[in-house]
């Protein structure tokens, strides 16, 4: 096989496809947590404030649910292929509230009833958390695997396969991972009363997501046992839970300390770290069959051509400088923006 | 019903209604910049209110085509999944191309575009606007040229047998240039700028019959009737050579659009008409050995009809790609027709006092969304009965393991949901037209911003 500075290209891809999802969870995750808490903040001008954190970010953070998907095609046809349609149910509804939370924000405003905007309200959160359930919902699925057959032929039936005990578990679990940092992103954006009640809030956020995760972990451990092999013949690779832990750790510290731009680093770093977790357990494979290895779908029997890898890191590599330079100059616009507002009301 | 069936009514219902939103996108992107651009060298204030209205319409068409692009993207993988192993290869590049350089760059300056106004040099906004309108025209370019590919494949090979079967991409600009992308892109494109040209048309329009922001709806109405002008004749151009095309690359799909059935006969173009596919004859008013003339300026030359093709190679519904065809093609000549007696008359200096013409432009926005789709309609019917012409069948190509009952629950979530999508988009653009062109600043499209960044400062 073809390499590239010593990786060969289906390993490249999957770095590329790995970086863009775990943009996505880091970014449209604090969206997601933001919603998830809507319904705790009780006056209407809490509210307005919390939707506010989220208003002029939420769309852009999208974009990158956009390029990771169109990644994951462009390299493993055959994983986008059937990871979307053997989780039919779960992506449509997924697209279903991504769609209905738009909705919301938008319409929220729109009228001054009180049963309006609480309908609103309600909406908005229940397809933000839906939409944090489902992405973990989908996670484990993956992890877990699924019934493939020969021909990468998903052969499970009804409607309710994808909702395992161990998915409801990564649903929960990255769920109240989002909340967690969610809470700390409206931290970052808030004053007064609301600040004061988010960060009750966060403690409770901070233990939900530790129960989850020790209970998702011991799950794993214990039935999964495919996820830990890597680590069992490559101890070295224990740095990365190890990673994970200290990052994890570093939140509750951090937070009480009421440093939270530290803390919402850490709580990225976190997410990151998990997914790069996830993506050492699971290379090289994409999809694991619970019916026989032989039918696993890997980054090597899921590629696209060496030809195609290469015109599309072409792509990249002349692409992603340009992307970086003109965020670069957007962010450095709007930074002038920010102190502007500051100093000018 | 069974799958492909549903599959294939979800994937149209879908796409048709993403396809609403971009074109105005694309349309109203190209106006921002003239506005803008315009006051930029004549610093006139009209200008620039009117490029600040549109800005704020702009957000909102663009917002729900990114939510209804989305849908889009992971369609292929839910619903077409043989499809997507299929064409992933060649088309891969093409969407990663896309996702880097169309919609990247579209996000990344839109938010300058929307909340930039009184915070950057006017040139830095206008360096946005411009590039949220290229990034608009590219993610039309990458979308296009993979739905080109699809009509006529060029640039790859064929590996594997079976179901194992996928195209693999061999040469790149071949299948970026393959042979209809050029011809289809710039059809596309001429079609978003008169369905953009054609909702400012209709707005001012009712502002002038209202009597409401008469001189600053007279500016913008004299621009973009000079922009649906040019872009309506330009169009029975790209039109014409995008038949041609046709008529080279796909004759099936030809004889389909003219109901031409005879297997090798001169062929006549219908002015409208209605195709009996049972009975394979068409009954309307024709110009004999019309369509031959088009294509060889000889109203003799044989054109290759259906008959030359085995029934199951045929387009299954003749009759909706021909009225689909026809509709396009008569709303394209009435747009003509509109428009340049409309300048006509502004050029004479009338126009504005012809109330009843006023009133034909308020509802003159609808035609270009109607050719629009139906063009759509057009060219993906007469691919039937091939997703990839000449080598996949779309009965080969929807995810078999998705059931009948899947397809029906998500096609009535998606029903149900754009119904409410597509009244929140009449609400809020009603709105904002009754609203009128004036406004304090664009925080208004937004009043929750003003308030949390009052609530930061502590003010
Ligand atoms: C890159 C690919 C691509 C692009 C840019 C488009 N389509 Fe398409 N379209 C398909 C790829 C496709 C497809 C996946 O290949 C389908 C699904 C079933 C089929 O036969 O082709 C299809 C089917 C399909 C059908 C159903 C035809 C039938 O089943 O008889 C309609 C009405 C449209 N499309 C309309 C559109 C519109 C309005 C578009 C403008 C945005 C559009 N398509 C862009
Ligand atoms: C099946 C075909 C299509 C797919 C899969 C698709 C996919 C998408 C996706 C994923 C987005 C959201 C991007 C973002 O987050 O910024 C989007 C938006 C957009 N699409 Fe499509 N699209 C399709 C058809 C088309 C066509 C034919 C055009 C061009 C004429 C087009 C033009 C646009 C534009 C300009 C946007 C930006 C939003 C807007 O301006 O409304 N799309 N599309
Ligand atoms: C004036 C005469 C016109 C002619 C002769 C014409 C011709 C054509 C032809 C032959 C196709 C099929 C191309 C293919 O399948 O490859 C097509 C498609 C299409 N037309 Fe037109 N057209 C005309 C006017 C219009 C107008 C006014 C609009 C919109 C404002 C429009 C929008 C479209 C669209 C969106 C498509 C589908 C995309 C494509 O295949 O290019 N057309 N047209």
């Amino acid at each position: 096989m073809e390499t590239f500075l010593g990786l060969d290209y289906p390993t490249w891809w999957y770095l590329v496809v790995g970086g863009l999802f775990s943009g996505y969870a880091i970014l449209d995750g604090f969206d997601f947590g933001a919603g998830a808490w809507h319904l705790f903040f009780k006056t209407e001008k809490s509210r307005r404030i919390a939707l506010n954190a989220v208003g002029p970010v939420w769309d852009g953070n999208e974009v990158w649910l956009v390029i990771g998907g169109g990644a994951l095609f462009a390299g493993f046809p055959l994983m986008y292929a059937t990871l979307f349609s053997s989780l039919y149910i779960p992506f449509m509804l997924f697209l279903v509230f991504i769609i209905f939370r738009a909705i919301a924000i938008e319409f929220r405003g729109k009228e001054p009833m009180k049963w309006w905007r609480q309908l609103w309200d309600v909406a908005y959160s229940i397809s933000s958390i839906m939409l944090a359930f489902l992405l973990g919902v989908v996670l484990g699925n993956v992890l877990q695997g699924i019934n493939l057959g020969p021909d990468y032929q998903y052969q499970g039936d009804g409607f309710l396969d994808f909702l395992s005990p161990y998915a409801l578990l990564t649903g929960a679990t990255t769920l109240s991972l989002f909340m967690m940092h969610g809470a700390i992103y409206l931290l970052l954006k808030t004053e007064g009363r609301l600040y004061q009640k988010i960060r009750m809030l966060l403690k409770r956020g901070m233990i939900f997501f530790m129960v989850s995760f020790g209970i998702t972990t011991l799950y794993t451990l214990l039935y999964i046992p495919h996820l830990s092999d890597d680590f069992k013949s490559q101890p070295a690779l224990f740095l990365i839970p190890l990673l994970t832990f200290l990052s994890i750790a570093n939140v509750p510290r951090l937070a009480n300390r009421k440093r939270f731009l530290q803390a919402f680093v850490f709580s990225s770093l976190t997410i990151a770290l998990m997914l790069v977790l996830v993506a050492v357990e699971l290379y090289p494979v994409l999809l694991f069959s619970s019916q026989d290895p032989a039918n696993h779908i890997t980054i090597y029997n899921a590629a696209s051509s060496t030809k195609s890898m290469q015109i599309m890191l072409t792509i990249v590599a002349i692409g992603g400088p340009l992307v970086l330079g003109y965020t670069i100059f957007v962010y450095r616009t709007f930074r002038g923006k920010v102190t502007l507002d500051e100093t000018s009301y | 019903m069974d799958t492909e069936v549903l599959a294939r009514i979800q994937f149209a219902f879908t796409v048709a209604y993403h396809y609403i939103y971009p074109p105005l996108s694309i349309g109203l992107g190209l106006l921002l910049v003239i506005f803008e651009s315009l006051y930029l060298r004549t610093r006139k204030e009209s200008y620039h209110l009117l490029a600040r209205f549109w800005t704020r319409i702009f957000a909102l068409t663009f917002g729900i085509g990114v939510v209804t692009g989305i849908v889009m993207e992971f369609e292929f993988g839910t619903n077409w999944a043989v499809y997507s192993r299929y064409v992933g290869d060649v088309f891969g590049s093409a969407l990663a191309a896309e996702g880097i350089f169309a919609f990247a760059l579209e996000s990344g300056f839109l938010g300058i575009l929307l909340f930039g106004w009184n915070r950057v040099p006017a040139w830095v906004h206008l360096v946005s606007t411009i590039g949220v309108f290229l990034g608009s025209m590219f993610s039309a370019i990458w979308i296009v040229v993979a739905n080109s590919w699809q009509q006529t494949p060029a640039g790859f090979h064929i590996v594997g047998e079976g179901l194992d079967a996928r195209a693999e991409i061999t040469d790149f600009w071949a299948m970026v240039f393959n042979p209809s992308s050029v011809d289809r892109l710039l059809h596309v494109w001429l079609g978003a700028f008169l369905a953009g040209a054609f909702l400012v048309l209709s707005v001012h329009a009712w502002y002038l019959v209202k009597g409401r922001y008469v001189e600053i709806s007279r500016q913008a109405f004299g621009i973009a009737l000079g922009v649906a002008t040019f872009f309506s004749l330009a169009q029975l151009a790209s039109g014409h050579k995008s038949a041609e095309g046709v008529a080279h690359n796909q004759p099936a799909k030809l004889a389909a659009m003219e109901g031409h059935f005879k297997a090798s006969a001169p062929a006549d173009l219908y002015l409208f008409g209605w195709v009996d596919a049972d009975s394979e004859t068409v009954s309307g008013v024709r110009i004999p050995g019309g369509l031959s003339f088009l294509l060889d300026y000889d109203t003799e030359t044989p054109v290759t009809g259906l008959r030359a093709f085995p029934k199951a190679d045929r387009p299954g519904q003749v009759n909706a790609v021909f009225q689909f065809y026809h509709i396009m093609i008569g709303i394209g000549m009435l747009l003509i027709g509109l428009t340049l007696y409309s300048s006509w008359l502004y050029w004479r200096g009338s126009l504005f006092d012809k109330k009843w013409l006023l009133w034909i432009f308020v509802a003159a926005v609808l035609l270009p969304q109607i050719a629009n789709q139906v063009g759509w309609f057009t060219a993906e019917m007469g691919r039937q009965p091939w997703v990839v012409y000449g080598l996949l069948r779309t009965s080969e190509a929807f995810s078999q393991v998705v059931t009948a009952n899947q397809i029906l629950f998500s096609l009535i979530l998606f029903f149900l949901i754009y119904t409410l999508l597509f009244v929140l988009f009449l609400y809020l653009l009603n709105k904002k037209i009754k609203h009128g062109p004036y406004d304090e600043g664009n925080e208004a499209d937004r009043p929750l911003t003003r308030e949390i960044s009052e609530v930061i400062t502590g003010k």
